[in-house]
């Protein structure tokens, strides 16, 4: 079986206390929510930190306030099961809520967190693999190698951006609280994200995500999220389609923000359809399938993920334009 | 005493609980992997990281050093090579010489923790010469250098064979119509939940034992045998309950001999439990197969002659390949009359984990090819396919082109079945844009004629033990990997004396305590193992029959079994219990103990090649599949699966469903998604030939939520040769999965996937090509040897 490897376990009690440590012990640590994703990385060497600070014990990190009226906010430890089950996120924010329970399989979700899921690492298949794996194909840029095997001339990572909750939560335009020793501040989900497969947060070192802030939705607003993958269950996403639209008079898109994730280092904005889309109708079948050409083309896949890569762009096409089907239908 | 004879109706064809279930559901089972021994040690295996080199030192001082490393072997302990085929013995515990796939074990640590024995196992350097990669059949036919292996039929061909039943080209050359298509089947791995586990320990009076995740005990204990330089005698080889073999768990592993050497080498119990990706590189799964098939038909659609070229990628050993590649042949001309048949296969060493046999070994390959391509017969000779298979379905009592005997068949019962259930007459061409009926159909072996190594000895013993308080135990080397033997085991013996399965307590899985059984593989063991039983309980059945006759004061012939009982027929009210028959008994003639044993008759293939493919029995199955296609994306989404199979008769209905509907997921897996792929970097910066995805995260195997509906129909029609006329379930109905998809998809959306997986972006790429085909468009030369040259029984003697 696969053992992980040795480590040292630290439990703070409090918020300032898990920043103090997380200052002291330094870059060989690494902080463990859910476990989810870390623990099979460090099962396989991608991870062997020296340390891992546990965030179950810290009570900051499970704090709830707010509701759908004045926007909530949710700890980073809020398990994605009580997103599903929570009536103020399945009422006001139900793309978020779809994009919880999609993760993964249920055991997953009754540990796996919603800070976890956006700091969740990138993900290649050259990469999510164990260490004899890639001793085989002698490493990658990414960790203890030199090459890019998606992109062998390319000086950067590649890997993908692959949470389900990250987009939506772009979408939605949710701000994300990050605390260390010496205070907090308080970003667009956006700005969390670098477009590289390494550094893949902008996070630093002894910072911890704290909180995730939902702004309150216009009574005339929705959103969606779509998810792509070969399997209904278990697989991350191939593509996630995440929009959010204000709907004025006669169904005119007044406001429209859409995100792919999946097809990039970072949740993708397509800015352009967003652009197109206002004044027109979602109605209307031209207007949906122009709006999907262009947002289409931020997806920029690469062949690190499940399916074929000409596929996927195609594919992205097509769910773009079923996600503002979706929007438009009445309800 | 003639099967069939004996029933006393208390357990054949009754939905009792599996005697196993309990432990099963409540998680009391024990697993080899559940096995544990004070003093226990940890074993891990350093497996190659190149895919073809040349061994040049193993530097093993810096593992060596490690706190809690106990010992250390490499190939120079393991000079003796063994393999499951006697022709085929090509492999070593640990690689001598060279390496042969990414993953070939080179060395071994054993430490006192598993950690410990990982990260020692991390300290070994191996120093490679590296050789030049061969990646595919294509590449092993034009790299004749470096061999692989330095026995085969040539170059990097490892078996080539051909055998022509009529003169073939003649018929082709004058049938009405001739059909030739390319196909190629993906491989795929068995999957099992449970992963391969083994513990080794020596007694104290130095009897080495081996408990092992083995579907194969008795081959395992010859191989151990053999490679250790031990009398079979001085080893026990146990095989506990498994969760799933599948075919992965039939061949002897590197793993387990190196756990027995290593504990006889430290004198301490040494456990190995492999890692899920260790089991992708064990694999011994399907072959991948590109086929080309020509089907020469007269005006009335019957075939004139049927052509099948095979070309399989058989990995870095021999395994089963020789019988595969016979297997990718054999069973071609079970379904449907054909007056001539000519074969031609070869199977090709690449450096990848080796392939073997997978539930349908062999035969899921063509058969895909075969079920396409009459459904593009029929296409095109306007025909409805599910009349054709009716009209041209293979005969009860005869035999085919190439000399397999056909005694009972269920399959024109099959095809009515499902094209009843699923409505295929009315509805067919009805459903509107998208959506889609296919159907196929299929025959599977219930174990094979010979055995793999040559001896005249049963293929199954069975021996009983029947105690003075009425317990009844039964004793077969048969082993449980979850397909429910033991059931049958206690279910057959149960029959015969009138007792319930759970009366019987079965020891199984031992070479020690119990009569050989050659394995679970071949779908071999209800037909095989049963019959034993059978045989044996028959015996104590007289023995008690005999002694309650006396007591009764009634002929023996009187005597009935039943409810634990046994009773005079003319007068039930006149009986004695079960324990008390056991008593009498064995008062009058001493402890009542029975044996039983089987072996399959003589095949009527009587030339070389002929040995694969015999069987006392077929078991036969139908499906139809609804598929709903998105034009947009390829997605193909399975409706629901209709199938039908001829069991001769089911000894357990709810078992065999089971069976059934776990052969259709595996079926839907292989033709919707599963690929056991391999990743290859640019030549010119790497060599590496590495798994694609060896986890059960990127193998994509479907969920529970992508399993359609089943609905599942048995077709009985008792068997002479199965023990009160069973048949087969455990391989047979997965057949007609694959091509029913491939088929329906057709049907839904006009285009035709001839490989597998049907993937969105092959169904997409045919959507969009003007041929409407995705699928391979070329066969290498292959060097074919000289054909055996065998008439069809209609033609002349073999
Ligand atoms: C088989 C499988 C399938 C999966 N499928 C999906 C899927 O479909 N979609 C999907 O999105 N994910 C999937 N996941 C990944 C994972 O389960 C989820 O993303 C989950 O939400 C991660 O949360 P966690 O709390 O378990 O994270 P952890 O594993 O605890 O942490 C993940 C990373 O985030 C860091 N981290 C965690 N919390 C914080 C914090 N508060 N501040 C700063 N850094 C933090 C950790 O140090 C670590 O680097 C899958 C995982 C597996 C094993
Ligand atoms: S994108 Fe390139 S560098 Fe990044 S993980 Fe994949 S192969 Fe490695």
């Amino acid at each position: 079986m696969m053992r992980l490897p040795r480590f040292r376990y630290l439990a703070p009690r409090t918020l300032p206390e898990l920043t103090a440590v997380l200052a002291d012990v330094g870059p060989d640590a690494a902080l463990l929510a859910g476990g989810t994703d870390l623990l099979p990385s460090m099962k396989r060497r991608q991870e062997t930190p020296a340390a891992l600070v546990g965030l179950r014990t810290v009570p900051e990190l499970r704090a709830r306030s707010g509701d759908a009226i004045a926007g909530l906010t949710l700890g980073a430890t809020t398990r994605l099961c009580e997103l599903a089950g929570d009536g103020a996120v399945t009422g006001a924010w139900p793309a978020l809520a779809r994009a919880a329970s999609l993760v993964g399989s249920p055991p997953l979700r009754n540990v796996g967190t919603l800070g976890g899921n956006l700091c969740l690492d990138t993900r290649c298949t050259y990469w999510n693999q164990t260490h004899a794996w890639r001793k085989s194909i002698g490493f990658c840029l990414k960790k203890d190698g030199d090459t890019c095997w998606v992109a062998p001339g390319s000086t950067r990572c590649w890997a993908v951006s692959s949470s389900d909750t990250a987009p939506v939560l772009c979408a939605l335009g949710a701000e994300v609280t990050l605390a260390s020793r010496t205070g907090e501040r308080r970003i667009p989900v956006p700005d969390l994200f670098a477009d590289d497969g390494i550094r893949h947060l902008t996070k630093a070192r002894g910072e911890v995500l704290a909180a995730i802030h939902l702004p309150s939705p216009r009574p005339d607003e929705r959103s969606v999220y779509l998810k792509l993958r070969r399997r209904e269950a278990i697989d991350f996403p191939v593509l996630g389609v995440a929009a959010r639209v204000r709907l004025g008079s006669g169904g005119v898109v007044e406001a429209a923000r859409i995100f792919l994730g999946g097809v990039g280092s970072r949740p993708q904005e397509a800015t352009a359809a967003a652009a197109f889309l206002l004044g027109r109708r979602l109605t209307d079948e031209e207007t949906v399938t122009e709006a999907a050409r262009l947002a289409a083309q931020v997806a920029k896949p690469l062949q690190n993920t499940d399916f074929a890569l000409g596929w996927r762009k195609g594919a992205a096409r097509e769910y773009v334009g079923r996600a503002l089907r979706e929007l438009a239908r009445p309800r | 005493m003639t099967p069939g004879d004996g029933r006393t109706g208390s357990a054949v064809g009754r939905p009792l609980r599996r005697i196993d279930a309990r432990g099963k559901v409540t998680g009391e089972t024990l697993f080899a992997d559940d096995l544990s021994l004070p003093g226990m040690l940890h074993l891990k295996l350093v497996r190659a990281s190149l895919p073809h080199a040349r061994i040049l030192g193993v530097e093993t001082a810096a593992a060596r050093g490690m706190e809690g490393v106990r010992a250390i072997l490499t190939g120079a302990d393991f000079l003796v090579p063994f393999g499951i085929l006697p022709v085929s013995q090509d492999e070593h515990a640990l690689c001598v010489g060279k390496v042969r796939f990414v993953g070939d074990p080179v060395a071994a640590v054993v430490a006192d923790d598993e950690l410990s024995a990982e990260e020692a196992a991390a300290l070994v350097e191996v120093r490679y010469e590296p050789l030049a990669t061969i990646a595919s059949p294509e590449e092993a036919l034009s790299t004749p250098e470096p061999r692989i292996h330095d026995y085969g039929d040539g170059g990097n061909v490892h078996k080539a064979v051909a055998l022509d039943f009529g003169d073939v080209p003649a018929a082709l050359a004058g049938a009405d119509r001739v059909f030739e298509d390319l196909f190629f089947y993906q491989g795929n791995t068995h999957l099992a939940m449970e992963q391969h586990a083994t513990l080794a320990y020596v007694d104290p009076d130095g009897l080495l034992t081996i408990a092992s995740s083995t579907q194969t005990p008795h081959y395992l204990h010859r191989a151990a045998a053999r490679v250790l330089g031990l009398p079979p005698a001085r080893i026990r080889v146990l095989a506990p309950p498994q969760g799933g073999g599948f075919g992965g768990k039939t061949d002897p592993f590197n793993h387990e001999i190196v756990a027995a050497r290593a504990a006889l080498l430290t004198g301490r119990p040494v456990k190995i439990a492999l890692t899920r990706e260790e089991v992708f590189l064990c694999h011994r799964g399907r072959h991948p197969v590109l086929m080309r098939m020509r089907t020469g038909i007269d005006r009335s659609g019957r075939i004139l002659g049927h052509s099948v070229e095979t070309l399989l990628d058989g990995g870095a050993y021999g395994s089963y390949g020789v019988a595969s590649t016979f297997y990718t042949g054999a069973l071609e001309t079970v379904t449907y009359r054909m007056d001539r048949y000519r074969f031609r296969g070869c199977r090709t060493f690449t450096n990848k984990p080796p392939c073997g046999p997978k539930r349908g070994h062999g035969t899921p390959q063509p058969r895909f090819g075969l079920e396409v391509q009459i459904d593009k017969i029929c296409e095109q000779i306007g025909r409805d396919p599910a009349e054709w298979r009716i009209e041209n379905a293979t005969q009860p009592d005869t035999l085919t082109a190439n000399w397999l005997e056909i005694r009972t068949t269920g399959l024109v019962r099959c095809l009515e079945a499902v094209v009843a259930a699923s409505g295929w007459r009315e509805r067919r061409g009805k459903l509107g844009r998208g959506r889609g009926l296919g159907i196929a159909s299929s025959a599977y072996m219930c174990g094979a004629g010979l055995p793999i190594y040559f001896n005249d000895m049963p293929h199954s013993g069975v021996q009983l033990l029947l105690d003075r308080g009425g317990g009844v135990t039964a004793f077969c080397g048969s082993t449980e990997v979850g397909q429910g033997s033991d059931n049958v085991l206690a279910l057959l013996v149960a029959e015969v004396l009138g007792l319930l399965p759970s009366d019987v307590k079965v020891v199984t899985g031992d070479t020690s305590l119990a009569p050989v059984d050659l394995g679970s593989y071949s779908s071999r063991v209800t037909l095989m193992m049963g019959n034993a039983a059978v045989d044996a309980a028959s015996r104590a059945r007289e023995r008690l029959a005999a002694a309650a006759a006396t007591r009764l004061e009634i002929p023996a012939e009187r005597v009935g079994f039943g409810g634990g009982k046994l009773f005079d027929v003319s007068d039930p009210s006149r009986s004695i219990v079960f324990a008390q028959a056991v008593q009498l008994a064995e008062a009058a003639g001493g402890t009542v103990g029975t044996t039983g044993s089987y072996r399959p008759p003589t095949p009527k293939a009587r030339f070389k090649g002929g040995g694969v493919g015999p069987s006392p029995a077929y078991s036969y199955s139908a499906a139809v599949v609804e598929v709903a296609v998105d034009e947009a994306t390829g997605v193909v989404r399975v409706v629901k699966v209709w199938i039908a199979h001829d069991i001769g008769r089911a000894l357990n209905p709810v078992a065999v469903r089971g069976q059934v509907e776990g052969s259709v997921y595996m079926g839907l897996g292989e033709v919707l998604m599963e690929e056991q792929a391999f990743c290859r970097l640019p030549p010119r910066l790497s060599s590496a030939l590495v798994h694609r995805g060896p986890s059960m995260l990127d193998y994509k195997s479907p969920t529970s939520l992508d399993m359609p509906a089943v609905e599942t129909i048995l077709v009985e029609n008792p068997e002479p040769n199965g023990p009160f006329g069973a048949k087969e379930v455990g391989q047979g109905p997965l057949l007609p999965i694959p091509p029913a998809v491939a088929n329906a998809v057709h049907d839904a959306v006009g285009v035709r996937v001839d490989e597998s997986p049907v993937t969105p972006e092959k169904v997409l790429a045919a959507l969009r090509d003007p041929s409407r085909r995705f699928g391979p468009t070329t066969f290498p030369e292959v060097p074919w040897p000289e054909p055996v040259r065998v008439a069809p029984p209609w033609e002349g003697k073999p």
